[in-house]
């Protein structure tokens, strides 16, 4: 029972509250960054109804990728319950980022999945460490050189453009995800004896059926121009790999 | 732009770099801190040997990507931009096309005034928009709880993992398989031979990544060299 005994703790009210506050904290910067924005747009003499057609743009916008976003919440408050997963996705983190960093954590504390049933309270705490300690980068770049950087770029916003930069950015990601597949295809050949082929065939199922609605998502998206699909690939696809995890399970 | 005008962005422009290096600040020691909160009140503190050593092998690879995150998207973003973005997360997915779109709407251009004010309210907005569908959606999903914990549902949840790199290797996959045959064909091979390794399967991601970096990188030299 240790799998429901913990998950009712993470799933507590003192974790709404901790998790609760630091949404809510963030929730007051972004009005007060909004707030003042618009006020200086327009002591600048920028034009008001430009400002809010952007505000009405950007809501409508951000309607669907949240939802999106809250699937991934679903996806993941099996193993961390749900304030955890809330906060990560609500101010901070990204789906597929906090699912790959738990998993890295996970095994480092001897856990063989990131799954509710192995879950111990020290296990917890160290994956919601290394969330927080792998992501917090980006702010503290912000801190120590957002004013310099973008000082010096001055009227030239810079294009973007990373040249190899950029390519060995997905070469990494493309190694990261082979280590991962590989390592479902060796432990279900060799886990009960080398070249058995009679290891555990459930996660190589899940993550094909996720690749293929994967598939059918990006095909949706680029040739039948439906966009807004994008919103839903990541976490759609997972579910969808998940459901067949049930029925596998199931019969 | 008159001198007025130019006053009212100086000052602007200082007290954005204020606040957002306080609130920036103040976010990490909260990020940093929670687990520990909740460690207390779990009754058991984060392993750091643990954290460490995850660090040294997924955490390397998510720092790395952040630093490109930081050079190539505060430019796009502004000053005002970039600290909430980097506070609020969710970027390629939303962040960075919202902001785009925004921008494209009202034709402002990257480093003008204007468009450090336009893309400061856009991910004001986005963020906002985010934190309100996601609370509302999680108010909707207590009382679901029991369902969501329900054996059934188990291995569904403990197959998220798999699930993730599922949908994330067909989307890296599609375009460069010339890159991806090579490790993927790697790993599995020594996972089969070692396959007490999938335990530390984190760690092999720095030599699965090493061999993509490298293909990826003679194929540019390549295509450079036929230009």
């Amino acid at each position: 029972m240790q799998g429901a005994s913990i998950l009712s703790k993470l799933n507590s009210a003192p974790m709404y509250l901790i998790c609760g506050a630091i949404v809510a904290f963030v929730a007051v910067v972004c009005v007060i960054f909004l707030i003042r924005a618009y006020r200086a747009g327009k002591a600048l003499g920028m034009d008001t109804t430009k400002m809010k057609r952007v505000i009405v743009s950007s809501a409508t916008f951000s309607v669907l990728p949240s939802v999106g976003i809250l699937l991934g919440v679903i996806a993941l408050s099996g193993s961390l319950g749900i304030p955890w997963p809330w906060l990560r996705l609500s101010v901070i983190g990204a789906l597929h980022y906090e699912t790959q960093v738990a998993q890295a954590a996970a095994e480092q504390v001897g856990m063989a999945k990131l799954s509710a049933s192995e879950m111990t309270p020290q296990s917890f705490a160290t994956i919601a460490l290394l969330m927080s300690v792998c992501i917090m980068w980006g702010m503290v770049l912000s801190i120590f050189f957002n004013k310099k950087y973008t000082k010096k770029l001055g009227s030239d916003g810079g294009s973007g453009k990373a040249g190899f930069g950029d390519k060995a950015m997905t070469a990494m990601f493309i190694g990261l995800v082979s280590a991962y597949i590989g390592s479902y295809i060796g432990s279900f050949v060799s886990n009960d004896g080398l070249f058995s082929f009679s290891g555990d065939y459930l996660p190589l199922i899940v993550a094909a059926a996720s690749a293929i609605v994967m598939a059918l998502f990006v095909f949706l998206g680029e040739k039948k121009k439906l966009a807004w699909v994008d919103n839903f690939s990541i976490a759609g696809s997972m579910i969808a790999g998940m459901a067949v995890a049930v029925l596998v399970k199931a019969l | 732009m008159d001198n007025n005008n130019n006053a009212v962005w100086e000052k602007y422009s200082k007290s954005t770099h204020i606040l957002g290096r306080a609130v920036s600040a103040i976010t990490v020691i909260m990020l940093v801190g929670a687990p520990f909160l909740i460690g207390k009140y779990l009754g058991a503190f984060p392993d750091i040997g643990a954290t460490a050593k995850a660090f040294f092998s997924v955490g390397i690879v998510w720092t790395v990507s952040s630093v490109a995150e930081f050079l190539i998207y505060t430019p796009m973003l502004g000053s005002g931009g970039g600290y909430l973005a980097f506070i609020t997360g969710n970027l390629i997915n939303m962040k960075i096309p919202c902001a785009v779109t925004a921008r494209d709407m009202v034709g402002a251009k990257s480093g003008t005034k204007e468009n450090e004010i336009i893309s400061t309210l856009s991910i004001a907005t986005s963020s906002l928009v985010t934190i309100l569908v996601l609370a509302v959606g999680v108010i909707a999903l207590t009382p679901l709880q029991p369902v969501l914990q329900s054996p059934t549902l188990q291995p569904a949840f403990d197959s998220v993992v798999p699930a993730l790199f599922g949908a994330m290797a067909y989307k890296y996959y599609r375009k460069n398989m010339s890159i991806a045959v090579a490790p993927l064909v790697v790993m599995s091979v020594l996972f089969m031979l070692v396959p007490s390794l999938v335990g530390s399967t984190s760690f092999m991601i720095i030599p699965a990544g090493a061999i993509a970096i490298g293909i990826s990188y003679y194929i540019y030299k390549k295509n450079k060299g036929a230009e």
